[in-house]
């Protein structure tokens, strides 16, 4: 059996599980019959054209995970931001760890889906923006939704901002199962002047082969801030395919960062819609791959109202065998004039085997607008690598100082310091090299 | 008196397509619909050996099983194949010497069109291939060139009389299979032209052809195959003007270029086909296959500017296979009322040290759709490739829409590439720039788009420069420096 249909014969078991009265429930049916109508997009489809799933889809996933794995702090200490205190959503093969986790109803909702999804208290924000912005069209993000049920739930009211961090993490351990298929959903609510800071993790603590489908929907009202940090260094036999929809209104400022060094197949599905005016969205990623690893950012920005801005900046370094796919998208209708879209993304190729496939695309329908985008792919510069030989620094550790110069752009806007030093660290790692970078 | 944008866009869209009439020679046609037979048919009234039937039947059979490309960033209504006539020829066969035994009708629109060949004849050294509605009817300054071994004639005469060199080179750069219309093409094109420049041979004049549709309901299908042989060097130049018509009218060519070691083409292309009238009505639908190759130190230039037709999907490439072999190609698309263009060029990336240069500027006004679309594509072998890429558009209105799709993919690490794109209006701070130093609003429109396009237009050889400017279809007329 395939996995589309295993997929569909387990919705049926699913549902046993779910309170099909709820409305989300009607959500859920029509978003599996999407599915089963589309199926797994495939390599003739535009926007499928350099990631193939066809592996992934014969892999035999289990869709349910059987028991929950207690995991110790000790075990998995380092793949938290331990350095600050955070509030963390945790969960272990797809169930939430309480254990683990750190959640607040202190003025701020910071909680699980499943809840939100139950108690009647939650039913309004529910109502009002749960599956809002995301595809009903595209057929991985409604099978997401087919099978909604945990994930993260946050909900800041107006003029309210956390007093820490939010982290959300997701371990995998698969010791019983073979192969684990999990589909988070996460639901991101600031209002009016509201402020939050996120940081989303995926990571695979065992051999056991996982494919993460996940969909994050996130809206900034009025004057809202969100600075969203994702950070995937997730094993070999991880995949991930990570969809993010973004509703924005006036004066709102929404930032993601996206860190991809590690993982077997990553795909982000980056869709930006900006309903109002003033808005300022923002978008950077730094990938670092080797071995036989994909990447794929997919980024959609939809100018629909003047007078917003919005700022992109990709940048790449593959070495091995590996592949990088960018395919930027901006939109500008007809009525938002003004507008100011930048889009940037640059490449290294550092391996004879390593390949980049870039589209930085551009819809344009107004006229008085400001739009550009660039892209370049070459390798580092030979003199200044030998600047950096003649003054005693060695190859290796050389090559790593120009690299991190290169990606340095992007940390910049990197808001929480400890983050930041994690990043440099993990960087470091990635180039095989002991510099601290903490320059 | 100011001279406004608004003025200027209402002016372009009242402009109405100004070579838009339609001469009445009795034509000898086909009737409408395609066949195995039809294909038969078309070949044995040119006389052609049985080899170009096979090779005619062989794209026909694939034809059939291919469906229309539906990628491009287009609307319209899709032609049907089997309502269009596929061979129509003038009932004047007979081949001229001189211009005094042309059909003076022929050469009434000939005039109104601009094109005098007279006028041609005199201009310093232009050959005129002209094509009329697919035959052939004069050709000038063949003599001059049969003295240096250049062959410069009609595909079909090219196919009885040099069929060696047809049958090495036809399809190899673009192959029967290749697409939706080049398979349409290679099993009925009617003629087209035929260029081959001999070893070591410097061309010494501009080689041009005039390409047209005239009679109703038919569609055209031109062949073109240009080779220049090792060290060899030659300018092709192709205009194109259409008669107005309210049915949609299809063309589907396949153009070939071949640039054996160390040899140079150049080729420049204007379009003007009737681009539909100001409801969007009527217009040519333009489906071209336009590819080059290149051997060793070879380089292939397209340069185009695209005004006309309703429908543009164009794709000049180049495959740059021998090494150091270089592709350029500058290109200019304005697009008016409903007019849609998606073209753009494929640069393809084999041997080592090749480089290539991709300049797109799109001008859009009115309701129209302009869209480029790329591909730079360097292969695992190509070392120390370099491309440089720039697409700018132009917005005139708020109905206009400009589109960029570059695809790049890189598999070698000593790939240079630099790709930039940008979109933007006529700045209001220029025009105030150039009104303060006394330069009225209508100059100055005309001087930024003048300059925005120069680099393409820097591209062209002078006589088509002078033509291209003047087709473009903003008017720009006493106002281009």
């Amino acid at each position: 059996m395939d996995l589309k249909d295993k997929l569909i014969s387990s919705f049926l078991a699913f549902e046993n599980n779910v309170d099909v009265d709820h409305p989300v429930h009607d959500i859920r049916s029509e978003a599996i019959k999407n599915f089963e109508s589309k199926g797994f997009p495939n390599r003739k489809q535009e926007a499928w054209k350099y990631t193939s799933l066809n592996s992934l889809q014969k892999t035999n996933f289990s869709i349910f995970p059987k028991e929950v794995n207690a995991l110790e702090y000790k075990e998995v200490k380092k793949y938290f931001l331990h350095e600050v205190d955070t509030f963390k959503i945790v969960f272990i093969d797809g169930v939430y760890s309480s254990f683990l986790s750190e959640t607040t109803h202190d003025g701020v909702d910071i909680c699980l889906m499943s809840a939100a999804l139950s108690k009647p208290v939650y039913k309004k924000v529910i109502d009002e923006y749960f599956n809002k912005i995301a595809s009903k069209e595209e057929s991985l993000t409604t099978l997401n939704t087919a099978f909604s049920k945990e994930g993260a739930f946050i909900f800041i009211p107006k003029g309210k901002m956390p007093i820490k961090p939010v982290e959300i993490l997701h371990f995998t351990t698969g010791t019983t199962e073979a192969s684990l298929l999990l589909q988070p959903r996460n639901l991101i609510v600031a209002e009016e002047k509201a402020e939050l800071q996120v940081i989303e993790r995926h990571q695979s603590l065992t051999k056991n082969e996982v494919l993460t489908n996940c969909v994050t929907e996130i809206f900034a009202a009025k004057n809202s801030i969100v600075d969203y940090y994702k950070v995937q260094n997730d094993l070999d036999n991880a995949s991930l395919i990570d969809n993010t929809y973004i509703d924005q209104k006036d004066s709102s400022v929404v930032k993601i960062h996206t860190f991809s060094f590690g993982g077997k197949l990553t795909r982000n599905n980056l869709n930006f819609y900006q309903n109002g005016e003033r808005i300022d969205s923002t978008m950077k990623g730094v990938t670092i791959l080797g071995k036989k690893q994909h990447v794929d950012h997919h980024t959609l920005v939809h100018h629909k109202e003047p007078n917003c801005e919005s700022h992109q900046d990709y940048k790449g370094i593959y070495g091995d065998k590996s592949t990088g796919v960018f395919n930027g998208k901006i939109i500008v209708d007809k009525v938002a004039q003004k507008t100011n879209a930048f889009q940037q993304n640059n490449n290294i190729l550092i391996s004879d085997k390593a390949t980049i496939n870039t589209k930085p695309q551009l819809e344009i329908f107004a006229d008085d607008v400001k739009c550009s985008h660039g892209c370049t792919i070459g390798q580092l510069d030979e003199e200044a690598l030998f600047y950096l030989q003649s003054r005693g620094i060695p190859k290796k550790e050389a090559a790593a100082l120009l690299m991190y110069a290169f990606a340095n752009n992007v940390l910049e806007s990197v808001r929480i310091p400890e983050l930041k030093r994690r990043i440099n660290t993990l960087i470091a790692k990635k180039l095989g090299v002991e510099l601290g970078f903490n320059l | 008196m100011a001279y406004t944008e608004e003025e200027l866009k209402k002016e372009l869209e009242t402009k109405e397509y100004e070579y838009g009439f339609y001469t009445d020679i009795a034509s000898e046609t086909f009737p409408k619909g395609l066949s195995e037979e039809i294909v038969i048919a078309i070949s044995q009234k040119k006389e052609e050996p049985a080899w170009m039937t096979n090779w005619r039947l062989e794209a026909y059979r694939s034809w059939v099983q291919m469906k229309e490309p539906e990628w491009a960033n287009v609307k319209y209504k899709k032609p049907d194949f089997q309502d269009i006539s596929y061979y129509s020829a003038p009932n004047s066969k007979a081949k001229y010497e001189s211009l005094d035994e042309v059909d003076p009708e022929l050469l009434e629109t000939f005039k109104k069109l601009g094109i005098s060949i007279d006028e041609q004849k005199k201009l310093a050294g232009v050959a005129v291939d002209i094509v009329m509605d697919s035959v052939s009817v004069a050709t000038t300054f063949k003599k001059t060139l049969a003295e240096k071994g250049i062959i410069f004639c009609s595909i079909s005469e090219a196919i009885k009389e040099h069929p060696e060199l047809v049958q090495k080179y036809l399809g190899t750069v673009v192959p029967q299979k290749d697409n939706f219309y080049a398979a349409l093409n290679s099993a009925v094109f009617s003629d087209g032209s035929f260029c081959y420049i001999p070893k070591g041979v410097r061309c010494p004049m501009e080689l041009s052809t005039y390409f047209r549709i005239n009679q109703a309901g038919t569609g055209q299908f031109e062949r073109t195959l240009v080779i220049a042989d090792k060290d060899s060097y030659v300018s092709y130049l192709e205009g194109c003007t259409a008669p107005s018509r309210d049915e949609n009218q299809l063309h589907a060519a396949v153009v070939e270029l071949i640039a054996l070691d160390e040899a140079e083409i150049k080729y420049s292309t204007v379009q003007n086909w009737f681009p539909g009238d100001k409801e969007g009505k009527g217009g040519v639908y333009n489906f071209v296959t336009k590819r080059g190759l290149c051997e060793k130190n070879a380089k292939i230039s397209w340069t185009q500017v695209e005004t006309g037709s309703a429908i543009t999907w164009k794709y000049p490439s180049c495959i740059l296979k021998g090494d150091n072999s270089i592709g350029e190609f500058y290109s200019i698309a304005v697009t008016n009322n409903y007019q849609q263009a998606d073209t753009g060029t494929k640069m393809v990336h084999l041997g080592k040290n090749t480089r290539s240069t991709i300049i797109s500027k799109g001008i859009s006004a009115g309701k129209s759709q302009n869209s480029y679309r790329g591909l730079v594509q360097i292969n695992g072998r190509a070392k120390n490739a370099r491309n440089f890429s720039q697409c700018d558009s132009l917005l005139m209105g708020n109905e206009c829409g400009a589109h960029t799709f570059p695809y790049i993919e890189v598999k070698n690490k000593t790939a240079q590439i630099e790709h930039e794109a940008t979109t933007s209006k006529i700045g209001e701070d220029q025009i105030f720039y150039c009104n303060q130093r006394g330069i009225d609003t209508e100059k100055a429109i005309a001087l930024i788009v003048n300059g925005f396009s120069k680099e393409v237009l820097n591209k062209l050889p002078m006589e088509f420069a002078v033509e291209a400017q003047k087709l473009l279809e903003i008017s720009l007329e006493g106002s281009v420096g």
